[in-house]
């Protein structure tokens, strides 16, 4: 019998051959799945984006031009409103389209690299509780709980105020703080998968435990795996925003969204769509991240919804 | 249910401990906490000055003991920048925010819960798409955005509530729903998920074959099974606002803690921050272990462990 | 003078899916008087259970019920509305359930569940119910009862937890209980106790019992009266007596010959099997819905509905056309079972 979602190796029977693959099966589910197609598609095209800025605008996001500062965006019915800058400038004149594409950069950049920091540590001390129990799980246990009676911010705030902030320090200080997710969740998928008969059917055979993690544990754990990154790549995302708009991540003038709220603050009574625009791009980004990990979530294994 | 309780303690004690070590090596990070605090471009003789103030000349193992004994009677040291005693700054900023995370709380309690419910109760209708929709804007939105917006429309267009400072209980409503709502998506989709996994389960069946009226069933034997471990989440949750209001009250310029470690930083008082650090991983640790026998508490089966 | 407690004519529950409708109860009736027990006999998935929830209106709330009677001590059930059924359900009939480790409340005390049954439904003092429940944990065999008010469920094993349910059954005096295999989750020597204690209480109260399960054995033991439903629909019903002496419907016959009998089944020899399987019940259907697996089936039983006819006595009715010619022959291992 196939059953979606675990991988077994073998002599596939009759009924295996005929059946829809896993993947076909999969890509079905996917495609049928609304809010994965939205969120997928709002992604896709933000990163289109945020890779073709240079393309997109002409501008240059770090090149101020006070003669032209404070330009309200193309739909304000103000006369200064014009095509050349169809989301207006900011407070030193510089185009605020250029800003707001080369910010996606920023965000995708930092998000996935977060995501990647955290993934390594989370997933590996969490496989390791799941599968080896015991002793390890207690102390994998005792870690995530230290981790999280820590407040993340504050602690982030304080390590970048003493080292001095950049993109790089932002980037491995929520790296190395925001992993508890991926430890929690990858060690109960693997205490789920560490119980099936084929971990002891490879046991018995002898196969070494590297073997086994990445052969049999693996596949079987991808898909939670995959779930979880993309929600954690939306915090890092959200997390750097907040740490820029207090100052103490990317710093100026390297175009974060967070950033531009915060350089617009003092001005946002009277210019709103300085912090409306980069607030709803944010929105827009993290939302689309997180539909595309529920769909994800949904479609491969539905039975975990909450 | 005295066992349970000492075990519970004896890991939040180990914990609580592991925790002041990393937040005391948290100011080594870069080397020379000195220079940290003294700041660039600072005479050598400032630098020796808080250098013998703070006794970093110490060795490394009497600073911790001495900072941690300290710690334990509630002496934090002076500020070398604040010149009062560390333990009295945060003894006066911590009840603000701590009422600023209680109303936030309360406000993510009551919008969650009754959403939560509702959507459970009718699944896939209207109201339960609308829940939904409230969790996915809630987690989506960035907090900071989201506060700034509230002051816009609340604050200067339709001129409801004041902006800045914290005279009144009316200046905490806007932050509350600016940190509350945060929260609200996690605890709301606990509530309408553990409500509808009890609805249908055999001892509700049991309830309305006694011909029980359909509020007694949802609320006595439904919500009071539903509800345990969204009031450990809850008291979790608490904890994470404590420490992530830093953003709000900076924003709305609400003397609590978090306004006390954003003014930390910016004066680069190291030891004040650390302090901060420190008392609020002490109060997530005390709060978890209350979560924890929330739940015994509530659920009579967790009891025996 | 018996008095009847429930009426059930034709009633039909639906239940629509994806790939159609379910017709899980079709045209089931039966009735039961005080002091009867009606067993409800079948397989899995033949709409037993459901017919049970039907009768209380505990329905999932997908599933769709129609009757043209269905009335309890005389009162037309159908009509009423939620509320009503509310009023009488737990009141004058209420319902025990398979699984006792899950059917009670882990976080209210088992005194507290038992009162909550009386106040619900009568103007008494907690007082007065907590006087009731004990009187009833003690009627039902369970020691101890007024320590046993304030414990919690988990600190009961299964059979005192059954025995529970049947106490929190009673504590407003109905006429009629449905147990829906009130003994399947239990060990076989708590089960005969709780047959035993069922079958006294009905005595006592004088109510009528309606008893659903797979286990002939159990029928052969307690029931009054028997109706054996297949796929939705009741194929056969009769006094005890009469299914076990006379079983007519080849689906009877088959199941009472797939119980070995101590002393006749002979070393070796194989039991009786229905072949096949249970027919999807989704979507129009005609003919005998047994036709599939009938060892004594003709191209007639396909073609038309057959209805529920009088057999062998004027008050044990066969779903079969055929039952009158395959009367004759008798099953050896049922009349060894009933004696």
């Amino acid at each position: 019998m196939v059953e979606t979602g675990l991988v077994r190796a073998g002599i596939p029977t009759a009924a295996e051959i005929l059946a829809p693959s896993p993947a076909a099966v999969l890509r079905r589910r996917a495609l049928r799945h609304w809010g994965l197609l939205i969120g997928g598609t709002i992604l896709a095209i933000i990163i289109v984006m945020a890779l073709l800025a240079p393309i997109i605008s002409p501008f240059d996001p770090y090149d101020q031009q006070l003669g032209r500062k404070l330009i309200p965006p193309i739909w304000h019915a103000s006369a200064k409103a014009t095509w050349v800058h169809p989301l207006g400038t900011d407070h030193l004149g510089r185009d605020y389209l250029t800003r707001l594409l080369y910010g996606a950069q920023i965000s995708l950049l930092i998000g996935v690299s977060a995501m990647l920091i955290s993934g390594v540590i989370g997933t590996t001390i969490g496989v390791l509780a799941g599968y080896f129990g015991g002793r390890v799980d207690m102390v994998v246990n005792f870690i995530v709980t230290t981790r999280l009676s820590m407040p993340v911010v504050l602690v982030a705030l304080a390590v970048v105020s003493i080292i001095g902030s950049s993109l790089t320090v932002v980037i491995w200080v929520l790296g190395l703080l925001i992993w508890d997710r991926f430890a929690v969740v990858m060690r109960s998928a693997t205490q789920q998968v560490r119980v099936r008969e084929f971990i002891t059917a490879a046991q018995a055979v002898g196969c070494s435990t590297p073997r086994i993690l990445l052969t049999e544990v693996a596949p079987n754990v991808v898909n939670h795996l995959i779930v979880v990154a993309t929600l954690e790549m939306a915090h890092a995302i959200l997390l750097e925003a907040a740490l820029s708009f207090l100052g103490l991540g990317v710093q100026p003038p390297t175009p974060s969204w967070g950033l531009m709220i915060s350089e617009a603050k003092g001005l946002m009574f009277f210019d709103p769509w300085l912090i409306t625009i980069p607030g709803v791009a944010l929105f827009l980004l993290v939302l689309s991240i997180n539909m595309l990990g529920d769909g994800l979530r949904d479609v491969t294994a539905p039975e975990n919804r909450n | 249910m005295l066992a349970f309780t000492a075990k519970r303690l004896g890991i939040a004690l180990l914990v609580a401990l592991t925790v002041s070590l990393i937040t005391f090596s948290m100011i080594y990070v870069s080397g020379d906490p000195a220079i940290a605090i003294a700041g660039e471009g600072a005479r050598a003789q400032d630098i020796e000055a808080i250098r013998k103030f703070y006794g970093f000349d110490r060795p490394i193992l009497e600073q911790y003991f001495s900072w941690l004994g300290g710690a334990l009677q509630g002496d934090f040291g002076r500020s070398f920048t604040l010149r009062q005693p560390v333990a009295d700054v945060i003894a006066a900023r911590l009840p603000v925010t701590i009422t600023l995370g209680a109303l936030a709380i309360a406000f993510a309690l009551l919008l969650a819960i009754p959403l939560g419910v509702l959507a459970a109760v009718r699944p896939n209708s209207i109201a339960d798409r609308f829940a939904l929709t409230v969790a996915v804007v809630g987690q989506a939105m960035p907090t900071f955005w989201f506060a700034l917006t509230l002051i816009l429309w609340l604050g200067v267009y339709w001129r409801l509530l004041p902006i800045t400072g914290s005279d009144s209980w009316l200046n905490f409503i806007m932050p509350a729903i600016a940190l509350g709502y945060y929260v609200t998506p996690a605890i709301m989709r606990l509530t309408r998920a553990g409500v509808l996994e009890v609805l249908s389960s055999d001892y509700i069946r049991t309830a309305r074959a006694k011909g029980l009226r359909p509020m007694t069933v949802l609320f006595k034997h439904a919500l009071r099974n539903a509800i345990i471990p969204v009031v450990s989440l809850a008291a979790v949750q608490f904890g994470f606002m404590l420490g992530g209001s830093i953003v709000i009250e900076t924003i709305f310029q609400i003397n609590g803690l978090g306004y006390l470690a954003w003014e930390s930083i910016q004066r680069k008082d190291l030891p004040t921050m650390q302090a901060i650090v420190l008392s609020l991983s002490v109060i997530y640790v005390l709060l978890t272990l209350v979560a924890d026998l929330l739940n015994a508490f509530l659920d009579p089966r967790l009891r025996v462990t | 003078m018996s008095e009847r407690v429930l009426t059930v004519e034709a009633m039909q529950v639906d239940l629509p899916l994806a790939a159609g409708t379910l017709h899980a109860v079709q045209g089931v009736s039966f009735h039961v008087d005080r002091g009867e027990t009606l067993c409800i006999v079948g397989e899995s998935g033949c709409g037993k259970t459901l017919t049970a929830l039907a009768v209380m209106d505990l329905l999932p709330s997908a599933a769709r019920r129609t009757a043209a009677r269905l009335e309890l001590n005389g009162q037309d059930l159908a009509g009423l509305g939620e509320r009503a059924i509310a009023d009488i359900r737990g009141n004058r009939m209420a319902m025990i359930f398979q699984e006792p480790m899950t059917s009670l409340n882990p976080a209210y005390t088992i005194g507290n569940q038992l009162e909550e049954a009386l106040l619900r439904h009568r103007p008494v003092s907690r007082k007065q119910a907590r006087e009731r429940a004990l009187y009833l944990l003690d009627r039902v065999g369970i020691p101890s009862a007024a320590g046993r008010l304030k414990q919690y469920p988990h600190q009961l094993s299964g059979g005192l937890r059954q025995r529970v349910m049947i106490a929190m059954a009673l504590m407003c005096g109905p006429s009629l209980i449905l147990a829906d295999e009130p003994t399947t989750a239990l060990d076989v020597t708590i089960q005969a106790q709780i047959l035993h204690l069922l079958a006294e209480l009905q005595r006592e109260f004088a109510m009528g019992l309606v008893l659903i399960t797979h286990d002939l054995g159990i029928v052969a033991r307690i029931a009054t009266r028997v109706a054996v439903m297949y796929a939705g629909q009741v194929v056969e019903m009769g006094t005890a007596q009469a299914i076990f002496s006379a079983p007519s419907h080849p689906y009877t016959r088959g199941l009472l010959d797939c119980i070995p009998v101590p002393g006749k089944t002979r070393r070796g020899e194989k039991l009786g099997t229905i072949p096949g399987m249970v027919p999807s019940l989704i979507g129009l259907m005609h003919g005998c819905r047994f036709a599939g697996r009938c060892p004594y089936v003709v191209e007639a039983c396909r073609q038309s509905e057959v209805p529920l006819a009088p057999g062998q006595a004027p008050d044990h009715l066969v779903r079969c056309i055929r039952h009158a010619e395959l009367g004759g022959l008798a099953a050896h291992a049922a009349r060894a079972v009933a004696s």
